[in-house]
């Protein structure tokens, strides 16, 4: 009796996990290919938003490469822009670890002659209304670092006025802005070191294959 | 509209509201709300998914053993937010990104599994649909309200990113009530959602109240008048 009712009830079990599945594999066939076009438009409106479409010809989405990161703790995509196949510019995500809150990830193009094309936050947990002035959408804070490059801000001013650096920070949040700008400082010396990687190494990350 | 189903969508909208009465789902809830839009959002996942596993629930309720009710539940309500999240990430992708791990919440919110058990599986389809779908519209219109409170006090704004959920031509519904340089940072911060919910419940407990004095009252008249 105890037998037969284990059975029928594993049978049951079994027979309502196998729908569960197979409704979750049937979603997950019709929308695949509407996300990874979401995911790839994702993509482009960042990197048209730095760099746009217009100053370079080749196929970004597919010219991408891996390099370690300046701590060696993970690989990250570099995505290389290229005028007639000479290196015009490179887009890639970095990270300010020291935020008030956490990380700050960052996205961050940088021209072959070593400027900045443009930074964008990506994710961040800073104080709302202090330090979310990262955010385009509150402030135009971010836009100021646009044609910089080392040779005109040097190293040892990439840092906030209070700091004897060059750059505003906001009102009541200055940890937020020196975490940014040491990570825009990093980058830039990264892409300086590294320039012959990053624009030589086969494309081995083209397109979105996997989830970041 | 007969009397039954219309006690059922009055007990999910008012008197047996999950976010008000019943105090299921707060983690969300209290998440999510510092956007009207982000509440609306997670509202319409959560009555979506809250509808889905409230009719399928009670379409199997005879094939179920009481036993395995439970587990087989779960199952069915962790597939239908599966499906949700992925319906989202396709058509409300920036949404998406902006609800992000609220989504696969909708797991453990307590409300979908417990009208699942209190409601669907002991009724049939038509008044369980109708009893997710209010059960739904009364946690999302709490989600919207706080939401929006918490968004006016803290950012002064209200639709604020309501082209995530509608489309590029929202971005014109965003209404600035007011500006200012340092916004009332408590509205948006954890502790405001908990302040927030508070007011509310006491809002809503107050208006029970009121017309239960003027029910009173009424009868208290007409009773007076009778003697008369």
């Amino acid at each position: 009796m105890l037998v037969r009712s284990i059975y029928k009830n594993s049978l049951v079990l079994g027979a309502f996990a196998l729908l569960s599945i197979g409704l979750i594999a049937l979603f997950h066939t019709l929308t695949k290919e509407r996300i990874l076009a979401e995911m790839e438009a994702k993509l482009a409106r960042t990197l048209d938003e730095l760099i746009p479409p217009s100053h370079y010809n080749n196929d970004v989405y597919h010219d991408c490469t891996l390099l370690a990161s300046q701590d060696k703790t993970k690989n990250i995509r570099f995505y290389r822009m290229r005028v007639d196949n000479k290196p015009y510019a490179t887009v890639f995500t970095t990270t300010a670890p020291d935020g008030y809150s956490g990380a700050i990830e960052l996205i961050i193009g940088i021209t072959a002659e070593n400027n900045i094309a443009g930074v964008r936050v990506i994710e961040h947990n800073e104080t709302p209304g202090l330090g979310d002035k990262i955010e385009l959408k509150k402030s135009d804070w971010m836009l100021q670092f646009k044609a910089l490059s080392l040779a005109t801000v040097p190293a040892d001013q990439w840092k906030v006025k209070k700091d004897g650096g060059r750059f505003d920070s906001f009102t009541g949040a200055t940890i937020t802005p020196r975490a940014v700008l040491s990570a825009i400082r990093r980058s830039l010396e990264y892409v300086e070191e590294n320039k012959d990687a990053i624009f030589t190494q086969p494309s081995n990350c083209g397109a979105i294959n996997e989830r970041q | 509209m007969s009397v039954e189903y219309k006690q059922i969508s009055i007990d999910g909208l008012w008197n047996n509201n999950p976010a008000l009465v019943q105090l299921l789902g707060l983690c969300p809830l209290l998440a999510v709300s510092n956007t009207l839009i982000n509440g609306l959002g997670l509202g319409i996942a959560t009555t979506m998914v809250l509808v889905g596993s409230n009719v399928s629930v009670s379409l199997v309720r005879h094939w179920v053993p009481k036993e395995i009710r439970i587990p087989v539940f779960v199952m069915m309500i962790a597939s239908f937010v599966t499906n949700t999240q992925l319906l989202m990430n396709a058509f409300t992708y920036e949404l998406y990104l902006v609800l992000g791990i609220f989504i696969p919440l909708i797991v453990t919110n307590c409300v979908i599994i417990g009208r699942a058990e209190a409601f669907a599986s002991k009724n049939t389809i038509i008044p369980s649909f109708v009893d997710g779908l209010t059960q739904g519209i009364g946690f999302s219109s709490v989600l919207v309200l706080l939401g929006a409170l918490r968004e006016v006090m803290g950012q002064g704004t209200l639709f604020d990113g309501a082209h995530l959920l509608l489309g590029d031509w929202a971005k014109v519904l965003t209404i600035h009530v007011y500006q200012s340089e340092h916004s009332f940072l408590f509205a948006i911060l954890p502790p405001g959602a908990f302040f927030g919910l508070g007011l509310l419940i006491a809002l809503k407990n107050y208006i029970d109240q009121k017309r239960l004095q003027k029910a009173q009252q009424a009868l208290t008249g007409s009773a007076a008048m009778d003697a008369a």
